[in-house]
């Protein structure tokens, strides 16, 4: 009907044909764990066992303090990397094993930083995402150029089109390569630290397009973020991590309890029940002087 | 939108082939023998339409065997030094990369002049020997500078160019000793060869020719095939592999065919230096970043250059010829130090 349904149902050609209804398990970490070689025996870095899944329109929030293994998670989920011991799948099939071409068709990872050697124009960029369907020494058709068109739509950056990309602000910025994730029309997609770098109006803006986006596309969504509040307010699932352990895998409300916040990001914080049932964390500035006096 | 199109490609390479030919026949008129554009015009229908029979026998020379000759040498070598360039640029992420700045070139010369003091009487594969000498010089020389210009295992754009110029240095220290070994040889055709230069007569054997022509299309072809995958890479690897780029292959391919570009172009020319550097920025300016666009208009791009700046060469202080290098190296280091600078800034 609307050209956001036609990308929609373009995106998903095996979705149903497969046997992955609605209500199937898309994405399933099992028991996924990694380390990073150091200069000898001992790793610099591990993720422990790690387990959750995730439905198509879940949003999951990947939430830790920094070197909690947020981003290698993201990447072990990206196929990026290979686990060290169980696996990754989508659908079905382990990412990591996946060839390029075909897991840049399946999942859109968007990065935290994103540089370009040479200016471009935001079309430029919002074309790059049609790369995994391109044949060898062929330029783009007309079907990516109303793709391309179409994902620029659907996150609201039609007139940014022409506009270069080093001349636009950041949340301007952060859409376009949004754009670029959703023109490469994938099942599954990857944020790491979106919110970065931008105001608090456009952060809450980018999460609603996420939700949204999760919804009508029938995305399944995973972002890793540092914020508590936008991830307990927009996320369906929760994955704690702490230095490269899994704490805890639910609900916002299931996951949001106080003494393991404050255990986790080493602050005095308190945590209430909003009135649609989703967790709030408040910082508490001065309860450890209280406590003292 | 206004994506790269096969017509737009066409266009451009028209465009470009259309300048080609005004600075070849410029090329063919000028020179120590000043030919008349009727003469000129009049010898070249001859030809065209097949009766070179009646060409008088001092044109044949002049034009035929002297200049044309070397018009062609210029062209192919251009096109392999501007391919080279545009690759290099994307396979280290640098703007400022070329062939001769990174020392490529430095290398290749040494691979060259090596085989010429190890092995000067081998008659039937001498002439294959250098250029797959030269060609293992670049591969070598680009390898140990990406390996220098590392810094906490990242690539770091400024200490890649040190890296490169301190090691063109270097080989060019070595390369001088070894020269001095090379008592019997024209001394001043070596150094003319080591600033760049066409002057030197193309290889008699036809085999050593085909190899020439035959190894700039494939290299220049093989780097064409990866384009749209160097567009991504420019954005950095992790990204272009999460776009469905295979980041090794694409480097792997652009890594031997630019050293190999490298290696062929100065094993029959030196280091023609900075043609890698100007002319893919001049076809960026006018065509725009795109590399299915960039890899064939930087090719015919630097044939025009490099057409142009050797003729300059021959003539602007007739009837003494300086070596093309000269040329392209005073046109091309203050638009480097302009780049640099842009860049800090």
């Amino acid at each position: 009907m609307s050209a956001a349904q036609a990308t929609a149902s373009r995106a998903h050609p095996a979705g149903e044909g497969a046997g992955w209804g609605p209500g199937e398990v898309r994405l399933n970490v099992e028991q996924a764990s990694y380390a990073y070689a150091g200069e000898r025996e001992a790793p610099l870095f591990t993720l422990e066992a790690t387990s959750f899944q995730a439905r198509q329109r879940e949003l999951v929030a990947i939430l830790g303090p920094n070197a909690s293994g947020k981003s290698t998670l993201l990447r072990l989920i990206s196929g990026a990397l290979a686990p060290l011991s169980g696996r990754v799948e989508l659908d079905g099939a382990e990412t990591n094993r996946l060839d390029p071409r075909t897991r840049a068709r399946r999942i859109a990872v968007v990065q935290q930083e994103s540089s370009l050697l040479f200016p471009a124009r935001a079309w430029e960029y919002v074309l790059q995402g049609r790369h995994p369907y391109r044949r060898a020494l062929r330029f783009e058709t007309a079907e990516d150029l109303a793709i391309a068109t179409n994902a620029l739509a659907q996150v609201g950056a039609e007139a940014l089109q022409d506009r270069w990309m080093d001349k636009i602000s950041g949340g301007e910025k952060q859409r376009v390569i949004l754009a670029r994730a959703l023109a490469q029309q994938p099942v599954l997609l990857l944020l790491d630290e979106p919110t970065l770098h931008l105001d608090i109006g456009a952060q809450v803006e980018l999460l609603q397009r996420l939700r949204q986006l999760a919804q009508e596309n029938r995305y399944t969504v995973v972002v890793v973020t540092h914020e508590l509040n936008l991830a307990a307010e927009f996320a369906d699932q929760v994955v704690l991590l702490h230095r490269g352990r899994s704490l805890r895998v639910g609900s916002p409300a299931e996951v949001y309890r106080q003494d393991l916040l404050e255990q986790v990001f080493e602050a005095p914080l308190e945590v209430e029940i909003g009135p649609a049932g989703r967790p709030r964390v408040i910082v508490q500035g001065n309860r450890s002087e209280d406590a003292g006096g | 939108m206004r994506p790269v199109t096969l017509k737009r490609l066409a266009w451009s390479c028209g465009l470009l082939l259309a300048v080609l030919l005004a600075v070849v026949l410029v090329a063919l008129k000028l020179g120590a023998v000043p030919l008349s554009v009727s003469d000129l015009a009049l010898n070249l229908g001859r030809v065209a339409i097949g009766r070179s029979a009646q060409l008088p026998s001092e044109y044949r020379l002049i034009i035929f065997e002297l200049r044309l000759p070397r018009i062609l040498l210029g062209i192919l070598v251009g096109a392999a030094l501007s391919v080279a360039g545009a690759g290099f640029q994307a396979l280290l992420r640098n703007p400022l990369a070329d062939p001769y700045v990174l020392g490529v070139s430095s290398g290749a010369a040494l691979g060259a002049i090596v085989s010429l003091v190890a092995a000067p009487h081998l008659t039937t594969l001498g002439p294959l020997v250098t250029p797959a000498a030269a060609f293992l010089g670049a591969a070598l020389t680009i390898a140990a500078v990406y390996l220098l210009g590392r810094r906490g295992g990242q690539l770091d754009g400024g200490t890649l160019l040190l890296a490169g110029i301190i090691t063109a240095s270097f080989l060019s220290a070595v390369i001088m000793f070894l020269m001095t070994t090379l008592s019997g040889r024209d001394l001043r055709g070596m150094a003319f060869w080591l600033m760049g230069d066409l002057s030197t007569p193309p290889p008699p054997s036809t085999l050593v020719r085909s190899v020439f022509v035959g190894g700039i299309l494939i290299a220049v072809g093989a780097i064409y095939t990866t384009a749209a995958d160097l567009n991504l890479l420019l954005t950095g690897e992790r990204e272009a592999m999460h776009l469905g780029v295979q980041v090794t292959r694409v480097k792997l391919v652009v890594y031997i065919a630019a050293s190999m570009l490298t290696g062929l172009a100065v094993s029959v020319s030196g280091a023609i230096g900075y043609v890698g550097l100007l002319v893919p920025h001049a076809m960026r300016l006018l065509f725009g970043p795109d590399y299915r666009l960039l890899i064939p208009t930087s090719a015919l791009g630097g044939a025009i250059a490099v057409v142009l700046a050797d003729t300059l060469a021959r003539t602007i202080a007739a009837p003494t010829e300086l070596p093309v290098g000269a040329m392209t190296a005073m046109a091309g280091a203050p638009v480097f130090i302009y780049l640099l600078r842009r860049r800090l800034r």
